[in-house]
């Protein structure tokens, strides 16, 4: 008897130890903002925090664990913004418990890289990304590829795709492209963080797609721009819908986002009918909750929380983001994202 | 009185860990029951995996035959290694400089994370199998299978040389001195006293494989389907589980878990059978 009188009063230490952490909102103390979310946008938010909190001294916390988990913790309401790559569709948002906001932060790309020996300058038509991708075609030097490419002396060596093996903001944006450009992948295939491949072989993150195609003759895949432009990897200029091959660099990219951009900035890039445009690109977004007021959050935690928001989609943090390679927003979603940040509400008030 | 406190505190301590353990099969439980509810006993037998929205399938059976194939191949491969290697330093030259030399090497190896292997996996194996014309670009059952076997190695051969070391220096003597040979000694003396255990290690060698994640994720190719071939790419149930799960929500995320459960109770019952087995030694 008295044995079990012991456990009971060590659980009951236990869990009075767990209760009451949370009363980080007294008003004269330093604010801290938490966020967590996509890996695509990871070195621009790391670096922009990391400066945001040095010159503001407001303390700013990124958990980079995937754009579904940045959903999961903001319907948790364990952080003050999540951040993704997708943009939340109806249904989606509709399984949050209150509305929620997006307010884009860059632009970024997919490139696809490839390994061929003694190949530069690699150009690709939509129907040539067909083939490659559902596996039509498995040799490099097939007809269809020595027609885009009448300068390259292609090699006799098999095609091997390799595709992320987790889930991706880079691949959603790689399959809302090729969904857009291919009928029988959007039967066949469709789009998503991840998919079911028709062919291919699988690699984590990034830097294992990045690394095993430098490690195969032969290989062709997507990477996010901002890896690819700070590695030395070969990528091939693709064909856009204006029918110009364009090589990714930060003005083909924030060329994409020239066109019109909806009021909730809820767009993918994809296949820009700007001329100038590459056509594998696409915003990234912090979502947080239109109304500030929830878990006994205080004024100055949601007003230190707007201030940051403002500061991100500002010129000096866009500035930011082209250091690390992601293209900067179009004066348009700028503005609109603005207007957004204006209709936040705390306790219904506007702020 | 300080015997009651010991007494306390070691009954707390066994109490926590069969509420720990129980409360982790509870959790995999209740996470893995929407995606039994939703495709029942056909997600063990279902080869589907489409992620896809709005044709959302999952089926687990090329995640467990991925698994099962790397495993077998690796412990074929570690067999006849850490079966000799165990004799080598327990037996024939037990106690020299050589055997203590290569027995601290086993111990190395054992302590090597896994991520490393995966690198000399990845550069190192990986070319070697493209070279040797298996297939194109390296990855595959084959090779995961072969990096697990190196890694399971330690295992079985440092549980294996402590049991042949165990083995009665008086049986031995017994038999030595009715005029057999070592040979005649380790066939007739030593592995049949030894090989329960000695199986064992290997069941334990098995369970390791089963369960490794990080150097198979690596080189195993990632691709969602039944391998036709032990040439081909495949996924196994950890791995899958390591690379799906920090986008996965919903129905996506109950099948992971459900993998999750599969692997734990796939991983409990060659256990069992493993100690069904060294009794039936006994």
């Amino acid at each position: 008897m008295k044995s079990i009188l012991s456990i009971l009063t060590v659980a009951l230490f236990l869990f009075s130890c767990g209760g009451n952490n949370n009363t980080e909102n007294n008003d004269n103390k330093k604010v801290s903002i938490t966020a967590a979310g996509a890996t695509f946008p990871l070195p621009f938010y790391n670096l922009s925090f990391k400066k945001y909190t040095k010159s503001e001294g407001t303390l700013l916390t990124y958990g980079g664990i995937g754009s579904g988990g940045g959903i999961r913790s903001l319907k948790d309401k364990v952080v003050d913004f999540g951040a993704t790559d997708a943009f939340l569709n109806d249904k989606k948002e509709a399984e949050m418990p209150a509305k929620i906001v997006h307010i884009p932060t860059c632009i970024g790309a997919v490139v696809i890289a490839y390994n061929l020996p003694g190949v530069e300058n690699l150009k690709l038509t939509n129907s040539n990304l067909e083939m490659i991708f559902l596996g039509t075609i498995t040799k490099w030097n097939d007809e269809s590829l020595k027609k885009s490419n009448p300068d390259i002396k292609l090699p006799n060596m098999d095609i091997t795709f390799v595709h992320r093996s987790d889930g991706s903001g880079t691949t959603y944006i790689f399959s809302d492209y090729m969904t857009k450009i291919s009928e029988i992948w959007n039967k066949k295939v469709g789009k998503g963080k991840s998919l079911k491949w028709p062919i291919g072989i699988g690699a984590k993150g990034n830097p294992g797609v990045a690394g095993t195609i430098k490690q195969t003759e032969g290989a062709i895949g997507y990477i996010g721009s901002e890896f690819a432009f700070a590695q030395k990897i070969a990528y091939a200029k693709v064909q856009n819908s204006a029918g110009n091959y364009i090589e990714p660099s930060l003005e083909s990219i924030s060329a994409a986002a020239k066109g019109n951009i909806p009021e909730n900035t809820k767009i993918m890039l994809t296949n820009s009918s700007n001329n100038d445009a590459y056509p594998i690109c696409g915003f990234t977004w912090l979502i947080l909750y239109k109304e500030q007021k929830y878990n006994d959050r205080s004024k100055k935690q949601a007003e230190e929380l707007l201030k940051f928001l403002h500061w991100i989609i500002d010129k000096e943090a866009q500035a930011l983001a082209q250091q690390v390679n992601y293209a900067a927003l179009p004066e348009k979603a700028i503005l609109n994202a603005k207007k957004i940040l204006k209709s936040i509400t705390y306790n219904g008030e506007k702020m | 009185m300080s015997e009651k406190i010991t007494k306390i505190i070691l009954f707390i301590a066994s109490f926590i860990i069969v509420i720990i353990s129980a409360g982790m099969v509870l959790s995999l439980m209740s996470g893995a029951a929407p995606a039994f509810k939703e495709f029942g006993f056909k997600f063990i037998i279902s080869t589907e995996w489409n992620p896809t929205e709005g044709k959302e399938q999952y089926g687990a059976l090329q995640f467990i035959a991925g698994t099962i194939i790397t495993s077998i191949i690796a412990i074929i491969i570690c067999l006849p290694l850490a079966f000799s290697t165990s004799l080598f330093i327990g037996e024939y030259f037990r106690g020299t400089k050589l055997a203590k030399i290569i027995g601290t090497m086993v111990d190395m190896l054992a302590g090597i994370p896994s991520i490393v292997y995966g690198l000399w996996g990845f550069y190192v194996l990986r070319p070697l199998i493209v070279d040797l014309g298996f297939n194109a670009q390296g990855f595959g059952i084959i090779t995961a299978g072969i990096i697990l076997a190196i890694m399971i190695i330690p295992y079985a051969t440092s549980i294996s040389t402590e049991i042949i070391k165990m083995v009665s220096n008086e049986l031995k003597e017994a038999a030595y001195s009715l005029g057999a040979t070592q040979k005649d000694v380790i066939m007739a003396v030593v592995i049949p006293e030894a090989r329960s255990g000695i199986f064992t290690s290997y069941i334990l060698a098995f369970g390791r494989a089963i369960g490794e994640t990080m150097a198979v994720t690596m080189l195993i190719g990632n691709t969602n389907i039944i391998p036709k071939s032990i040439f081909d790419t495949g996924n196994t149930m950890a791995s899958v589980i390591a690379n799906q799960f920090g986008e996965a929500d919903g129905l996506k995320l109950s099948s992971l878990i459900a993998i999750g459960l599969i692997l734990f109770v796939i991983t409990g019952l060659i256990n069992g059978l493993g100690k069904i087995m060294i009794k039936q030694f006994n």
